[in-house]
């Protein structure tokens, strides 16, 4: 059996701040003055608690810290609703080009056209993928997005003179977690809205919470259990007739591109996690990269800045709308990430992008076909770029749930899938394979799941003592919970 | 567990041990094991005063949360301290040492809203399936 | 290039298996919704050619080849070769959040160095994995000290970078917050004169100043302040836009701060047009539960051995949902382990040095420029790595940044454009890359423009 992660690995490794000795410094400055030749000593610190580290010792510890950790280098991630695409290399090499990694925010505009450009393509393209009248690149994440998006909302209808009657936000039982955050963060009651037999949105069950007090629905589609919203027309403008605006979490547009657009379907804002459907790296939780974009109505709200083309063709940063909603953060954009998405897009182009996305349903369905045959999946047809299978009936039988079969699936090299997530489907596995995995990973993927499952019900004992063949078993939350330990004294 | 006597419970599975004009609650121990590991108690404030059904409080365990609903509107006199440096207490002893707060009740009538040990084993056996 | 490794007899294969006729019928959507015409985004260019083109945008940015004294809240450093060599190896660069922990030991324990150096650097108890920057770690903080203390208003010093302003605001009005400000001072600090009487009431859930200031100015509170806001139950939250700071100067729990909200990007990450930073969170134990984002805590594993783990995840959206701290997911992950390493490689010695040494390069700056007639500096007060240069008589700041342009120098920010009363100042920021030719340079170029105006000005009198 593979490892799950490399070997020479085994053995815990001790904290930076349990080597290194006091003075042991790397030569990177020079040497001179004091601090207190500079400022009155009740300004200064008395000391500074770091340690000291040689660059060779830097490098071993964080070169081990690197071979304890799973990543798409290392292998198959089946992680539904995270689209764990490969990251091309291409989009690192152009990112770390000193002219747009050495730029600072504050370059005059004119000595800043190249990175400006790179923002005003991406822009454009988007808007053009997903149609809508134009996208804000300063949203850091997704969630970040609907925050933004949820305020653009909420100063959308206070012009309108609607702002303390519009106090509710419509979001089906299988939203992901930020959808209700996203909306307390902004003084919205969420009501949620249960899924109907075929875990879709039900219209009619929709029509009933809708109101004069409707702020805005949020939905993705496909769901998250990798189905086709196929009524979506309806509820959008259902949504329209009730006055209020429809929003779509971006998390699942692997599925559409090239082949069906938010703006199209009816949705009047939207967000896209470029690292999850553009390529960007996760980089272990972030940085991500969340645009949002708006029909044009709302075009006037987006936060500052945007990125304007005058007619001489000179792209400039503009502050100046004065319904913008303020600014999201520091500065323009995670820029890094804007190179990267534009770098993916110009590699692909518009039939590069409908491919994608016609081969990520591709895996799913193929994925779910041989699955289907082992676990339960609900929702029998066909799926999007995800799907999801159920442990339930393995539970009931075995005792093996879905955080069980997980965790096997780490001893066998695989990262798990999503699990436990939609909340509506009960021990729920969601698997979304991607474009960029070939035929082979996935059939060693079924092979290995359905090995699994067999092994459950033979010997339910050794699937719940999983994993084995990792540096560090099943870890003990509650007392980390209970007691935290959140840094080294 | 058998459940003591005495107690009243709520659809939400909290209990309630009514002394006179004051009551004590807790959550039962389908709740705490159902919930898992408890490692946090979010409870009112003493002094403030609850709605009967209000959502007044939180149960966390590692992967879930769960609001506490009151089954009783009153003033809030006690709170059990122990829970902050030993939440575990609910999973142990949850009809006992893992008592959640005491309330200065407005009106002992309310308590006609609430089940019986009979009603709330139906519940639960209900709930089991 | 679309990495897609599908031949088209694998393609042929797993239709069969999916038991779909074509790829057509399986992205099939209604027709009421279905894309109708091509999509207006650039063709596809082979790898070769796409690299040729971004690297004529990079060749755009005209702004490389300047002197440059820009700062303002994104910091010009240098990192050792080192630290990006370890941070892009592919297992840190593309692995997932480490929810399936034990396949993520080696990021958990990365990021459990990072909230114990935040803790060490900022003198508080606990640190968060991270947040997007700066300003959304303060608008974080301000909604920390609200659920805190149930209050409804923050006061935030005018002093505070005007972009972390500004995203206060905006987070502010989604909770229906008020935001007031404290004046700056002619000294370039807080002016904390009026604080007592503005706190008596108690409306205020915070109060929140930043250290060294937009200005570059040291701006930590001092007792009577202290005393001020801790009488009143009013929640201090300390800013540092500039982490370099932290090698030197007085921690932010030693003016009192019960949150520490800054920006990490000092630590080893590129200005990059101005993202991805890093925003840390640093508070006492009483705030824990309060904190956003996630945290990473040590246990054990089954086997006995010292295991690390995100906990406290039920603070979290995905758990809590609409009662959840913060909606926050995706953090800048990635951007912190850069943060790490750098700090490792640096160790306490390197940071102490870099920092003294931005110190020096400043104070060298400052001279310089104020031997230059007509110059001076706005404010008299301390300064880490930052100064406000006032301009001579009759000129703008906007003027002197146009003349020091034509030379191949962006000179710095001009204050008017945040505070119109400082219209005649700049910001300047030297660092330890800023080296004693490019100060000359811009010191000359400062005495041509001087010399300028006194004769156009002795002209004009004539």
């Amino acid at each position: 059996m593979p490892q799950a992660v490399n070997v020479n690995a085994a053995a815990g490794e001790r904290l930076i701040f349990e080597q290194g000795q006091p003075g042991r410094a790397n030569s990177y400055f020079p040497n001179g003055r004091s601090a207190g030749d500079f400022l009155p000593d009740d300004l200064l610190r008395p000391e500074l608690p770091l340690p000291d580290n040689s660059e060779l010792d830097v490098v071993r510890h964080f070169t081990r810290l690197s071979q304890r950790t799973f990543a798409i280098d290392v292998g198959f991630y089946p992680l539904g609703s995270c689209t764990m695409k490969y990251n091309p290399r291409i989009n690192e090499a152009m990112a770390a080009l000193p002219g747009f990694k050495d730029l600072h925010p504050y370059a005059p505009d004119e000595l800043a056209q190249g990175a400006l450009r790179v923002m005003y393509e991406l822009e454009r393209s988007l808007s053009s993928i997903f149609g809508m009248a134009a996208f804000s690149l300063n949203p850091a994440a997704g969630a970040h997005a609907e925050l933004t998006a949820l305020l653009i909302a909420k100063a959308y209808f206070s012009k309108r003179g609607e702002g303390n009657s519009r106090t509710t936000v419509i979001v089906p039982d299988t939203a992901h977690g930020t959808n209700p955050a996203s909306a307390a963060m902004v003084g919205y009651k969420v009501i949620s809205l249960k899924s109907d037999e075929r875990g879709r949105v039900g219209v009619e069950a929709l029509k009933e919470v809708l109101g004069d007090d409707t702020a805005v629905c949020m939905m993705t589609n496909p769901n998250t259990l990798g189905l086709f919203e196929d009524h979506i027309h309806e509820i959008a403008a259902a949504v329209h007739a009730a006055g209020g605006l429809m929003y779509y979490d971006g998390a699942n547009a692997n599925a559409l591109m090239g082949n069906a657009r938010p703006g199209d379907m009816g949705f009047d804002l939207m967000h896209l996690n470029l690292h999850k459907t553009f390529s960007i790296p996760h980089g272990g939780g972030g940085a991500g990269h969340g645009p949002v974009g708006v029909a044009e109505h709302l075009v006037p709200f987006l936060p500052a800045p945007t990125v304007t083309r005058d007619a001489e063709g000179a792209f400039a940063l503009d502050f100046s709308s004065p319904d913008s909603i303020g600014m999201m953060r520091s500065f323009w954009s995670n820029f890094s990430h804007a190179v990267r998405a534009l770098t993916y897009i110009y590699a692909n182009g518009g039939e590069g992008l409908t491919r994608i996305s016609q081969l990520a349903v591709l895996n799913a369905n193929y994925v779910r076909a041989q699955v289907k045959e082992f676990l339960h999946t609900p929702y029998d047809e066909a799926c999007r770029h995800e799907f999801v299978a159920s442990a339930q009936e393995l539970k009931r039988e075995t005792g093996v749930k879905a955080l069980d079969i997980a965790k096997a699936l780490l001893d066998r090299g695989y990262h798990a899938p999503t699990v436990y997530f939609p909340l509506l489907v009960p021990e729920c596995l969601m698997i979304e394979p991607t474009e960029t995995e070939s035929k082979e990973t996935l059939d060693a993927f079924v092979s290995a799941l359905r090995e699994i499952v067999e092994n459950a019900k033979s010997d339910p004992e050794a699937v719940m003592a999983a994993p084995l063949n990792t540096v560090v078993g099943r870890i003990d939350e509650t007392r980390a919970a209970r007691q935290p330990d959140l840094r080294f004294e | 567990m058998a459940q003591p006597d005495g107690l009243l419970y709520s659809k939400e599975h909290e209990w309630l041990k009514v002394e006179g004009d004051s009551a004590t609650v807790g959550i039962t121990d389908y709740a705490q094991n159902s919930l898992g590991d408890i490692v946090y108690v979010e409870l009112p404030r003493v002094g403030q005063t609850i709605k009967q059904f209000a959502s007044i409080g939180v149960v966390e365990s590692v992967k879930a949360v769960s609001d506490l609903f009151t089954p009783i509107g009153g003033e809030v006199t006690e709170i059990n301290a122990a829970l902050e440096a030993d939440p575990a207490l609910v999973n142990r002893d949850a009809f006992g040492d893992g008592w959640l707060y005491k309330v200065k009740l407005t009106d002992p009538g309310e308590s006609a809203h609430l089940l019986g040990p009979a009603e709330y084993d139906a519940l639960v056996a209900e709930a089991a399936h | 290039m679309s990495y897609t490794p599908h031949t088209e007899a694998d393609i042929e294969a797993m239709l069969r298996v999916a038991g779909a006729a074509s790829l057509e019928e399986l992205v099939r959507v209604p027709e009421a919704v279905a894309l109708k015409g091509p999509l207006d985004i650039p063709p596809a260019l082979p790898e070769m050619e796409l690299a040729d083109t971004l690297r004529g945008y990079a060749n755009q940015n005209g702004a490389l080849e300047y002197t440059s004294f820009l700062g303002a809240g994104a910091y010009r450093h240098y990192c050792p070769p080192v630290v990006m060599s370890l941070a892009m190896r592919g297992e840190f660069l593309t692995a997932y959040t480490p929810y399936q922990a034990e396949v993520s030991q080696g990021y958990l324990q990365a990021i459990y160095e990072w909230q114990t150096y935040i803790c060490r650097l900022t003198g508080l108890d606990l640190a968060n994995a991270s947040v997007y920057d700066g300003a959304t770690a303060l608008a974080e903080s301000a909604i920390m000290a609200v659920n805190a203390n149930g209050r409804r208003a923050i006061l935030v010093s005018a002093a505070v970078h005007p972009n972390y302003r500004t995203v206060l605001r905006t987070y502010a009005r989604g909770l229906d917050l008020d935001v007031e400000e404290l004046p700056a001072g002619v000294d370039g600090r807080t002016d904390f004169s009026t604080l007592e009487a503005r706190l008596a009431d108690k409306r205020f859930a915070a109060v929140v100043v930043q250290s060294p200031n937009f200005f570059g100015v040291v701006d930590a509170p001092g007792a009577s302040a202290q005393a001020a806001i801790k009488n009143t139950g009013t929640v201090l939250v300390g800013v540092v836009a500039e982490a370099m700071s932290l090698g030197v100067l007085a921690t932010p729990a030693s003016w009192g701060a019960d949150i520490a909200a800054g920006e990490g990007q000092s630590f080893g990450n590129p200005v990059a047009y101005g993202g991805p930073y890093v925003g840390f969170i640093a508070t006492t134990k009483e705030h824990m539960r309060r904190i956003p984002g996630r945290l990473v805590g040590r246990s054990v594993d089954n086997r006995g051995n010292t295991a690390y783990v995100l906990t406290l995840q039920a603070r979290e959206q995905h758990i809590r949902r609409e009662k959840a701290t913060s909606n926050i997911c995706t953090n800048q992950a990635h951007c912190a382990l850069v943060a790490t390493i750098y700090l490792a490689a640096l160790g306490a010695t390197g940071l102490r040095r870099a920092a003294v040494l931005n110190l020096a390069r400043t104070a060298a700056l400052g001279a310089a420029v104020t031997a230059v007639p007509g110059f001076t500096r706005a404010f008299e007060s301390p300064v880490f790595n930052e100064i406000a240069i006032r301009v001579p008589a009759g000129l703008t700041a906007a003027r002197v940044l146009a003349e020091v342009r034509r030379e191949k120098i962006l000179g710095g920010v001009d204050l008017g454009r945040w505070y119109p009363h400082l219209a005649d100042c700049i910001l300047m920021n030297a660092t330890e890359l800023t080296t004693d030719a490019q100060i000359a340079a811009l010191a000359a170029a400062l005495a041509r423009i001087a010399a300028q105006e006194g004769s156009a000005l002795h002209a004009a009198s004539r």
